[in-house]
Formats: structure tokens, C-alpha cells, sequence
């Protein structure tokens, strides 16, 4: 049983409303960088500061993030995940952070993202985006801009596809796997 | 070690790469988790590297050197390793002179074991460190000629890599002379040549071993400056040399028996990123043991 959420034209709609209410809150782009966490948040981050440089005419920085050695669930997973690179070629000092993700959930990714991002360097702000917000948090984290909010349950599966990554865009709703 | 195995290693060693050139170079990974370094033969480089390699994974560490210890109060291995054990201690970094030794250790213990090298028989991270610079330098290592010269025979850096060079696609040349030759050497899946001038010509990369110099006293040598004559990689020898090619070394450097300075500190050694890279080789190879409960 699989619904489909958004598909390829509501991503590209709701990235450039999420890209416009950035530049609202900000005032402008001055001092914005972008991070995408790993993996499908990297593509979106892309995208984000590709629409933002379109509306603004200034050049954006992205960054990436791997949050695996962040994690607080290492010692308890029976694999370890394969841990990529983190790529931030700039200075966050006095920058605000437009931290990407694809899917807000229990928050510890993002917690994990804020531990990383901070022993890098210390921003002005972080303000948070995500696609999907699905609720369930553990800990009390929210997103400053939420492409759309799914009522989710716990064991259900939100599953965004990018094209760079899946060959499609689309955001589908997927009823518990049995394992 | 499969190849798969290895290229696991290796790119998660690259990305602990990119972790040492942060600002704050320690990550939280392996907070709680406990190290116990256990080196019972003299050590700078390796005990170093695993240290740090621990210190920026977060992990808490103990030091044992034999020098200091109650092995010389007559302790057997298995009971250091088990008292230390009862101190509730995850990982066991060992280095030892008996071959064998970790293998020994990871039966008798339930924390995992790693093998910081065990006397004439295998030094796995240096292999590992070692293969991660070539693929750097080279993009791959299938089709790359390596000749690896010295002390074939009582090297464990040998031993490992010629494993490692060979399941990565490489090929292998051994050359050294005979008395430090292990017997049915070919038998590793390597090519032998007992001089250096039929060796070298085609090779991509150029592995210098360390002479133990406890072999000169031991009568496997008529003299060092004999080795250096006949073994001894020099700016004059290179310079006959066709192809382009890398200098590797494991260390210690005997300067000026196996290698002469300016050899060492030329532009084509590529020693210091080996050490580098060691540090990262170690990160990942703590960080994939550690965590998760393992099953059997």
C-alpha cells in the first residue's frame, strides 16, 4: 500500500515557496550558506540555494553533511553505516545555516547535524528545512520551513526519491514493512 | 580479507580523512567505548597512531608497555589480557613479538582484537595504510607493480601486504638477499629476484624495508655496508630508472643503510603519507569493529 505524496511539479512548487520564505525571514540572502544532510538532503540543499541565487542574483555556498559519527543509536546497531564525507569549503563564522534534510521524524538527525555544524564553527543561526515533517519527535527540535506536514504512523515509511539519487522526484507514503 | 573487505576500510578511512582536517579534529563516535593498547614490543609510530586514532573517535584509552608492567613479573599474556578484560575494556590493540599472539587473544577473550602487528607474521594496519596511499596516488592498484626489497623474510609488513597487493590486483616482486628469503616465497603468488637491477626496471612503486639490524649479529649478513652495496636504494640507482615510480617505507629508516637520505626526503617518497594515512586506517578500522553487538 503505497501513496504517493508529491510528485515531481509539488516538489519543484513547494522548494520554491520554501526558497522564498528563507529570503523572507532572512530579509535577503546576505550571509545564508546551505547544508544538506546526507544523502537525499545534499540534493535538496542544491536545489534550494539554486532557486534562492535565482531570485536574489548572489551566489550561495553548500555544504554537506554526514551525520554517522554523530550518532547516538552507534552502539546499539548490529552493521555500522558506511560513513561518506562531510564537505563544508567555507566559514561558518557569522554565516546563517539553512540546515537541509528530506524527512523530519524523530529529530535525532537533526541533533546530530547540530553537534556536527557547531564543532565546525559558530553561526549566527541555524534555521531548519525539511520536505516532509512527519511528526513523532523525540526531542524537542522543529523546522523553520516544512515543504509539508504528513500525518504519519510510527511504523508507516516516508520515502522521498530524488532524481540525482533514485532517477525520480516523488515523495511517497508506504504502509509497514514486514520484516 | 576480501577485496570487498578492504575497499570498506579504505573508504571509510577516507572519509576519517576529511575528519582530520577539521578545525576540531574529534568526532563523538566511540564515546564510552573503551581501548586497552597493549604493546609488548617498542613501538613509536603505530602506538602513536592508534592513540590518536582513539583520542579523535572519543574513545577512552589505557596504555600497557611490557617495559613497565607485570610482565616482567612473569604475568602470562592470557592473564594480563583477561584482568584487563575484567576491567570491562571493548577493543584490544596488540602488539607482541610471538606471531600469533592476537589470534591467541581474540579466543580467549570476549572484547575484539586488533593486531598492531605480532613478530615476523602480519601487521595488518600498515598493509591497509599502505594500500589507501597507492590508491590515492593511482586511482587503483589493479595492474600496478610493486617491488618490495629487503628482509622479506622476518617482515610482517612484507607478509601483510603481499597478501593485501595480491587480493587488490596487483602484482608483487620480491627482492632481497637470499639468506633473508623465506623459503617457497613464490609460493605467496610473487615474482623473486635476488638483484635489484633486474627488479626495479617497470616497477610503479618501490617498497623499501627496514633492516632489522639484529640480522647483521645474527650472521645473515656479512656486513651492513655490504647490504647497502648490493640492496641499498640510492639517488644513483633510481636514476637509471626509466618510469616514473613512488618510494614507500614503513619506518623506522635506517638513513643510509636500506635507503640513503636523500632518497628518503626526495620528492618521490610518499613516507609521511603513509603515516597519515595510518591515522585514518586505524579510525576506521576501530570505528567498523566497535559498536553493534556482533554475533558469534
Amino acid at each position: 500500500m503505497h501513496r504517493k505524496i508529491l510528485d515531481e511539479e509539488d516538489i519543484k512548487r513547494t522548494l520554491v515557496r520554501m526558497a522564498h520564505e528563507v529570503i523572507e525571514v532572512n530579509r535577503g540572502a546576505r550571509d545564508l550558506v546551505v547544508i544538506g544532510i546526507r544523502t537525499r538532503g545534499v540534493y535538496l540543499a542544491q536545489r534550494l540555494a539554486r532557486i534562492i541565487e535565482g531570485i536574489e542574483r548572489v551566489n550561495i555556498l553548500v555544504g554537506i553533511l554526514d551525520i554517522n559519527l554523530y550518532r547516538d543509536d552507534f552502539q546499539t546497531r548490529a552493521e555500522q553505516p558506511v560513513v561518506g564525507k562531510t564537505e563544508i569549503p567555507f566559514d561558518m563564522l557569522e554565516k546563517i545555516v539553512i540546515l537541509v534534510d528530506d524527512v523530519l521524524f524523530s529529530g535525532r538527525t537533526v541533533r546530530a547535524a547540530l553537534d556536527e555544524i557547531i564543532d565546525f564553527g559558530r553561526p549566527r543561526a541555524i534555521q531548519l528545512a525539511v520536505l516532509i515533517d512527519r511528526g513523532h519527535r523525540e526531542l524537542p527540535i522543529r523546522a523553520d520551513y516544512i515543504g509539508q506536514k504528513v500525518s504519519t504512523g510510527k511504523q508507516q515509511e516516508v520515502i522521498v526519491r530524488v532524481k540525482e539519487e533514485d532517477g525520480v522526484d516523488e515523495v511517497v507514503l508506504a504502509e509497514e514493512v514486514e520484516v | 580479507m576480501s577485496a570487498q573487505r578492504i575497499k570498506l576500510i579504505l573508504d571509510t578511512a577516507e572519509s576519517f580523512k576529511e575528519v582530520l582536517e577539521r578545525p576540531i579534529r574529534v568526532v563523538p563516535t566511540l564515546r564510552g567505548v573503551s581501548v586497552a593498547n597493549l604493546f609488548f614490543e617498542p613501538s613509536t609510530r603505530t602506538r602513536i597512531s592508534f592513540e590518536l586514532a582513539e583520542k579523535r573517535l572519543s574513545a577512552e584509552l589505557v596504555n600497557l608497555s611490557s617495559a613497565t608492567s607485570s610482565v616482567l613479573k612473569g604475568e602470562t599474556l592470557k592473564d594480563t589480557a583477561r584482568n584487563i578484560e575484567a576491567m570491562k575494556v571493548d577493543i584490544v590493540v596488540i602488539r607482541h613479538s610471538s606471531p600469533g599472539a592476537p589470534h591467541f587473544l581474540s579466543r580467549s577473550l570476549q572484547s575484539s582484537v586488533i593486531n598492531a602487528g605480532d613478530g615476523a607474521h602480519e601487521h595488518p594496519t600498515q598493509a591497509l595504510l599502505d594500500i589507501l596511499t597507492l590508491r590515492e596516488r593511482f586511482g587503483e592498484l589493479k595492474g600496478l607493480r610493486v617491488v618490495i626489497i629487503g628482509d622479506i623474510a622476518y617482515s610482517r609488513v612484507a607478509r601483510s601486504n603481499i597478501w593485501g597487493l595480491k587480493t587488490m590486483g596487483a602484482s608483487v616482486v620480491v627482492c632481497g638477499p637470499p639468506t633473508l628469503m623465506p623459503l617457497r616465497v613464490e609460493e605467496m603468488g610473487v615474482e623473486v629476484y635476488p638483484h635489484l637491477d633486474q627488479a626495479l626496471p617497470g616497477a610503479d612503486v618501490i617498497y623499501v624495508l627496514r633492516l632489522q639490524l639484529e640480522r647483521q649479529r645474527a650472521g645473515l649478513l656479512p656486513s651492513l655496508r655490504e647490504y647497502t652495496n648490493q640492496w641499498g636504494i640510492t639517488a644513483e640507482r633510481l636514476a637509471k630508472l626509466r618510469q616514473e615510480f613512488i618510494i614507500m617505507h614503513p619506518g623506522p629508516i635506517n638513513r643510509g643503510v636500506e635507503i640513503t637520505p636523500e632518497v628518503a626526503d626526495g620528492p618521490y617518497s610518499v613516507i609521511l603519507d603513509q603515516v597519515t594515512n595510518g591515522v585514518a586506517v586505524r579510525m576506521a578500522v576501530l570505528y567498523l569493529l566497535s559498536g553493534g553487538k556482533h554475533e558469534g
